[in-house]
């Protein structure tokens, strides 16, 4: 087996480039959040640090970096400190799978060279996603637990039950969508979903599975601990819940692998139900413009709804209260859980009656 | 050596360290972070036999799933070292016994293994999903759903026993 150097070389330079994609849109996430709270609290926001504040995420990290470390006497130290390092981590590793835009090809002095922006197109695809979320939780179990305080404690149960019952839902609500695209191929089902309109109906999975992303979206929420559902750090109850007891950069951490989930998720939302980078009359953008340019328009397209689920986001956040844990837990186990079942049964039932392929 | 060769040595290397400390560490929690890091060692292997459906689901059931909950138990119980229960002789000698007896399983199984034979790797397509599902949905499905069913027993049996109290609660209200 040889390694092809090139390959190597290209993936580290997307991976580096996703990463630190991921990186600014967490930290303008953060500035945007107080933003949009403002505008819909009718107050200003953030303002001093730059133009309309947009330095304040620098001001931010700047003083989480200068901050005392405090690691607390009782606490267990080497979990302390793997935690937060570890949510960071498994919220950077989703990335790796989704498509960022279609392959484009560089004429270079010893042939043409098709370059892929996707990190790995794995035959599992999106099991991978759910491989990484179900990890995730870790992350928050292990800070709340080593913190040795009763508030983090209590958060981080809140969020490993609150993420496992979720989970199957989420799980559910996809096998619907995975019955319709018959590939667990990320690439592959972006590609099905080509274009805008195919003649006879919408290409996007929305339009397909209007349900299944109602319940996907939802339990996105919960999976991202993101209000109406952020009872782990529900301020009111639980302080600050699991990251009650960090301080300076490793409380940085955890806000901002808080933001790059979200953006991560987003990606993951516009991928599989919204087109991920397609677009209306691509197929006539694709004609009149080099293969580059138009990977960098895919991109940007992709860019583009990313960021609109972002405001969606934080428009609920905004919007709603906060449930009790005991809603959340029945809305998950007695309703999302038979509503996603229900909806891959009718899935079954239509694909079995009207769209038989033998 | 090949890179799948080393790639396969460190993986197994890293298995076997973390089995040893599952087993040794005094603080339960400790032990359940290096079954996890155990787990993935194995997914690695799995990945190694183009197995990748297995170790994707290895570690979404076994690290995401059962071992949270088995973290989730340890957490609340506040197990530590210091109150770790003593357990009796008696115990101690039917521990002695049964791992000496799996112990004589394993060597049994493994005697007339063959250790020049190279580890098989990328071989073959059963593990990739479109295969084992066609295999699964084929030839065995039968037993396939017959543990269906039994899974599903088992679950609602878990949620009987665990709803008993609340409904006896709303009836004496």
């Amino acid at each position: 087996m040889s390694i092809d150097t090139f390959l190597i070389l290209e993936k580290i330079i997307l991976v580096v480039i996703i990463i630190a994609a991921s990186m600014g849109v967490a930290a303008y996430s953060t500035w945007a959040e107080r933003k949009v709270a403002a505008v819909m609290q009718d107050r200003i926001g953030p303002l001093r640090a730059g133009p309309f504040g947009l330095l304040q995420p620098l001001a931010d990290g700047g003083k989480l970096f200068f901050k005392e470390e405090i690691v607390p006497d009782n606490s267990t130290k080497w979990l302390f400190m793997l935690a937060p390092a570890m949510f960071i981590f498994t919220s950077l590793m989703t990335s790796a799978i989704i498509p960022w835009g279609p392959d484009f090809v560089i004429n270079g002095s010893e042939g043409a060279r098709t370059v892929a922006l996707q990190v790995a197109d794995i035959n599992i695809g999106i099991l991978y996603v759910f491989g990484v979320v179900s990890i995730g939780v870790y992350g928050i179990m292990l800070g709340g637990w080593a913190s040795n305080n009763k508030f983090s404690l209590l958060s981080a149960i809140r969020a490993a039950s609150q993420a496992i019952s979720y989970e199957l839902a989420l799980g559910l609500s996809l096998i619907a969508l995975l019955m319709l695209t018959g590939t667990l191929s990320l690439r592959t089902i972006v590609e099905q979903q080509h274009g805008f309109w195919d003649g006879n109906y919408f290409t996007w999975n929305f339009f397909k599975q209007p349900l299944g992303f109602v319940i996907f979206l939802v339990c996105s929420f919960a999976e991202l601990n993101r209000a109406p559902f952020d009872m782990p750090e529900s301020e009111s109850e639980l302080n600050m819940g699991y990251h009650l007891e960090y301080s300076s950069m490793k409380l940085g951490m955890f806000l901002f692998a808080e933001y790059i989930n979200m953006f991560i998720s987003s990606a993951v939302l516009a991928t599989l139900f919204f087109g991920g980078y397609n677009f209306p009359w691509m197929d006539q953008v694709q004609a009149a413009v080099p293969s580059g340019i138009f990977s960098l328009i895919c991109v940007g397209v992709l860019m583009a709804k990313v960021v609109g689920f972002i405001l969606f986001f934080m428009f609920v956040r905004w919007t709603l209260p906060r449930f009790r844990f005991d809603q959340l837990l029945n809305l998950g186990w007695t309703k999302l859980i038979p509503l996603a079942l229900f909806n891959m049964l009718v899935t079954g039932a239509v694909i079995l009656f009207f769209f038989n392929k033998k | 050596m090949s890179l799948h060769d080393i790639i396969f040595w460190i993986l197994s290397l890293w298995a076997i360290v973390c089995a040893i400390f599952v087993v040794i560490s005094r603080n339960p929690v400790n032990s359940v972070l290096f079954l996890i890091a155990t787990f993935f060692a194995i997914s690695g292997h799995y990945i190694l036999m183009n197995a990748q459906f297995l170790a994707i689901v290895n570690i979404i059931v076994y690290a995401g799933a059962i071992m949270v909950l088995f973290l989730f138990v340890i957490m609340l119980m506040n197990l530590n070292t210091d109150t770790e229960p003593q357990k009796s002789r008696l115990v101690h000698f039917a521990a002695l016994i049964s791992a000496g007896s799996l112990l004589l399983v394993v060597l049994s199984a493994f005697r007339k293994a063959e250790l020049t034979q190279i580890p098989v790797t990328d071989a073959g397509d059963i593990g990739l999903i479109k295969v084992l599902g066609k295999t699964l949905f084929d030839h065995y499905v039968l037993p396939f759903e017959l543990s269906s069913v039994l899974f599903l027993a088992a679950m609602v049996g878990a949620m009987v026993i665990g709803r008993k109290e609340v409904v006896e609660e709303k009836s004496t209200k």
